[in-house]
């Protein structure tokens, strides 16, 4: 880690006065969005990787239910898989942890604590975000936030079992893990709320001279919507959280209804509570959530393929009004997750409304960087194969969520393998190919190297082909009916019979993708030491993180002088200028 | 490079960088005691009976006196950050002081409110009336106390800022009473929903 | 506006004299009227109402928000068009006992 924040915070020999800061202050309670930026990535980088073996654990059970697993059957010991068989508490688990770990742990602070931290500042001009000791803080909560998760595995009971979604009143009454889950929550979002307050504060007053607001880069914009949904929504899941902690440590009734029998026992607690409520006070959040997932990704997606079409982004003013509106039309769909909960008709009509309109902003957006393709000179680097494979792939996920939406189809899809195989489409070949995507892309201006080209397309194409070879089978299961969360995979079932045979088959399919994923870990830690060296617009991309800062950018500062911008953020090929390009800024005498 | 807009405001907003970040989380703020606020009334609707806070051993006037405290307390603060502005260090000690004293007082007075129900048997698990009472108002009282730890700092160490920068020491402290006076804004609406209605 | 003129504050310092006097008053009122035994939703009616009086005061003079920025008046109404959809969750929580059809 050391060598790489080396590698990227360039030391110019203009550096006169500043005393060398210890190497706790460099490394480890850094106040440099730069190095938080990376503290972030590799943090939630191994998150990911952690939540994807958990996973590829669960998949075996899927694919061989009740045969013991190989090697790892030892390991997890007697509680967990005795005889090294799976055990439906931990195939639960896994389901729970997998779930909690990729979304808190593993997107939210890849795509904004990693990608916004870094980009945005460098993106508008400025030399570090508002508040960098604000910015230290956060990661640091989020990292206690981290170990927190990881060490409910090892509690009495094990860790949270009850979904990522942790539904009273089977929450209510889980083993210990869950509260640690609801600590390692509180953790989390209080880190994402002084993010929040950070990204919106230095975007608002801290953009450069010139940079208004319609010439700001599309993920600057993506990034300031993602961090009012966490802002205004976290704060009902801790609400939340706080009354759920109260039932299971206080003994109140919050989320448990008068007269509860458990295994046959009344429960001793008061009742009068509401199980509904947890439900809607955890949606109220999750809804916003799934859009804090995508709009990093959308605007990650449009800076690649504005960059590599050579061409400004067809309808930007259209993308902002859209991700905006979609920013706020998200607060209001959240019942479309709870159509199964008895709700009357008038409630169900308003939620379906709602969400059949909110689907509008995100086609506008997709539509957009679709014609964006029209008519350009495509460079297939491998950030563009990544950015492009996002578009359908999201589209997929898109279309799929539309029956969900809808209360008569959602009878038959609701907690179906249907659903899962919708949400992972939008969120694993949309979301995360668009974090690799920005990887590839912003990885020369990190340390001044390039990923290699070659190990990047061995990583792309099996990734995937893999992929929807994993997804694509549940919509098939879906509507069949296997339900979700079933630890064996609808083996009990009949009507699920006609359909597992999908299962060993989705199951090679994710542990390929896994191994899919050595070519990018060889890549990313050779390229620090060993990739080509490039320029400092090795891309030839207008905005100024690429044009006006060095690659790497300097360390007290990012920038020789504040630049001041003149121009929108994709000039690309104006007719009559000398070169493909016109950065946004003055020209400045390059470095 | 300094960053730019933490003593002096950006000039088309008109805004310092901590106002906008303060008021920032007071929004997060607003929508944690709503999701909370919001829970009550849902439980509150779905019950078959609802106590009167008095029924439930809630002691009204010493409620009472807490929101005089608490009130107060907004005043003195509001006039510690005054002084500062007029360059008075010693009135702004004065005031500081008194609002911490308040917040002191407050806090007291519900661990006195709390231990009393305690001993007569009123935990938060007795019935879901108590519930969110304890919720709403523990939740609350950790909101005093960390204001208490922010103020006290200015009131002692972090005072030595104005002898090198008092601009930005007044806008510390105006970042601290906003945050106080929100404190002070969630009680007035927690008082009369749970002691009086 | 301003902050900086010493005369502007010595101004303010009588209004929030004023407004600590009016929030005294205002206590008072609202704990005099629950003793009263209005109707339940009567009685909420009057409680909230006279918080919302007490909690405008404090808000607009103790955090000057009554000559605030454009941008601190935006994110607040934002906020409170959430709040307000908070706050119609209850109307949505209780199905069975048709509070809503």
């Amino acid at each position: 880690m050391t060598a790489l924040v080396d590698e990227t915070l360039a030391h110019g020999h203009a550096e006169h006065g500043h005393e060398e800061l210890s190497f706790l202050r460099k490394y480890v309670f850094s106040q440099d969005h730069k190095v938080i930026g990376l503290q972030y990535g590799f943090t939630s980088l191994t998150f990911l990787l952690f939540g994807f073996s958990l996973m590829m654990m669960m998949r075996w059970q899927l694919a061989y239910p009740g045969q013991p697993i190989p090697w790892l059957g030892r390991i997890l010991g007697e509680t967990n898989a005795p005889g090294g068989i799976m055990a439906p508490e931990f195939y639960n688990q896994l389901g729970a942890m997998h779930g909690t770990i990729m979304v808190f742990l593993g997107i939210v602070p890849l795509a904004v604590g990693a990608f916004g931290n870094y980009v945005v500042p460098l993106q508008i001009g400025a030399p570090d975000m508002a508040f960098p000791k604000l910015n230290m803080a956060s990661y640091w909560v989020y990292f206690l936030g981290g170990v927190t998760m990881l060490a409910s595995f090892f509690v009495p009971g094990g860790a949270a079992q009850s979904g990522w979604t942790s539904y009273p009143p089977l929450s209510d009454i889980a083993p210990t893990g869950q509260t640690v889950w609801l600590f390692g929550m509180l953790f989390l979002i209080f880190s994402s709320l002084l993010g929040a307050t950070n990204f919106i504060t230095t975007i608002v007053q801290l953009r450069a001279p010139g940079m208004t607001w319609m010439r700001l880069p599309f993920f600057v914009w993506a990034q300031l919507v993602t961090s009012f949904l966490l802002l205004l929504a976290f704060p009902a899941l801790q609400a939340a959280a706080v009354l759920q902690g109260m039932d299971r440590l206080a003994g109140t009734s919050f989320f448990l209804p008068s007269g509860l029998s458990v295994t046959g026992q009344l429960l001793p607690n008061s009742g009068g509570g509401s199980p509904l409520l947890w439900q809607h006070l955890f949606w109220f959040l999750a809804h916003p959530e799934v859009y804090v997932l995508i709009l990093p990704a959308f605007g990650i997606v449009a800076e690649v393929i504005a960059n590599n079409t050579r061409k400004p982004l067809w309808g930007y003013r259209s993308m902002v009004y859209a991700t905006v509106f979609l920013g706020f039309m998200s607060f209001v769909v959240w019942a479309h997750h709870m159509f199964m909960t008895g709700m009357g008709t008038a409630m169900s009509t308003f939620f379906q409304t709602t969400t059949m309109i909110i689907s509008i902003p995100s086609v506008i957006i997709l539509t957009a960087l679709f014609i964006s393709l029209w008519g350009a000179s495509i460079r297939f680097t491998t950030p563009m194969l990544f950015a492009l494979a996002f578009l359908p792939m999201f589209g997929i996920g898109g279309l799929t969520g539309l029956p969900l939406g809808l209360a008569p189809t959602d009878i038959h899809l609701h907690d179906t393998y249907y659903v899962i195989g919708h949400f992972h489409y939008v969120v694993a070949p949309g979301t995360i190919f668009a974090m690799f995507a920005g990887i590839y892309y912003w990885f020369p201006k990190i340390t001044g190297r390039k990923m290699s080209d070659f190990l990047g397309r061995l990583h792309f194409w099996p990734s995937f082909l893999f992929i929807n070879g994993v997804f694509l089978p549940m919509f098939i299961q879906g509507m069949a009916g296997v339900s979700r969360r079933l630890y064996d995979g609808g083996y009990d079932y009949s009507h699920a019979q006609a359909v597992l045979h999908w299962n060993p088959f989705m199951s090679i399919s994710a542990w390929l993708l896994g191994l899919a994923q050595i070519p990018f870990l060889i890549n990313l830690f050779w390229s620090i030491k060993k990739g080509a060296k490039v320029g400092n617009n090795p891309w030839e991309a207008t905005t100024l993180e690429w044009a006006a800062a060095p690659s790497p950018p300097l360390a007290h500062g990012n920038f020789p002088a504040i630049p001041t911008v003149v121009r929108g953020p994709y000039d690309y090929s104006v007719p009559g200028a000398p070169a493909d390009f016109t950065p946004q800024h003055h020209d400045l005498v390059e470095t | 490079m300094e960053i730019p807009y933490t003593v002096e405001p950006r000039p088309d907003t008109g805004l310092f960088n901590a106002k906008l970040g303060i008021w920032l989380f007071l929004a997060s703020e607003v929508m944690l005691f709503g999701a909370l606020f919001s829970s009550y009334i849902l439980l509150r609707t779905g019950a078959p009976a609802w106590p009167h806070g008095r029924d439930e051993g809630l002691n009204v006037p010493l409620a009472t006196l807490n929101t005089l405290i608490l009130i107060s307390s907004s005043v003195t603060m509001v006039m510690a950050w005054a002084s500062v502005k007029l360059g008075d260090l010693k009135k702004f000690r004065l005031y500081m002081g008194l609002t911490f004293l308040c917040g002191l007082g407050f806090m007291v007075i519900k661990g006195i409110e709390y231990a009393h129900k305690f001993e007569t048997h009123h935990y938060p698990s007795t019935n879901t009336f108590l519930a969110i009472y304890f919720t709403l108002t523990g939740l609350h009282g950790l909101h005093v106390l960390g204001g208490m730890i922010v103020n006290g700092y200015f009131w002692g160490p972090g005072a030595k800022l104005y002898g090198r920068d008092p601009e930005r020491f007044a806008n510390r402290i105006e970042v601290a009473g906003l945050y106080w006076h929100f404190v002070d804004l969630v009680w007035i609406f927690l008082f009369p929903t749970l002691y009086l209605l | 506006m301003d902050h900086t003129d010493a005369a502007a504050i010595r101004r303010q310092t009588k209004i929030y004299v004023a407004v600590f006097a009016a929030l005294m008053v205002l206590t008072v009122v609202t704990v005099t009227v629950s003793y009263l035994h209005l109707s339940t939703a009567l009685a909420i009616a009057v409680a909230l109402l006279i918080a919302s009086i007490k909690g405008s005061l404090v808000a607009a003079y103790f955090m000057h928000l009554i000559d605030e920025r454009k941008a601190i008046y935006a994110i607040l109404i934002l906020t409170v068009a959430f709040f307000v959809v908070l706050m119609f969750v209850p109307s949505f929580g209780n199905f069975d006992q048709r509070i809503l059809r």
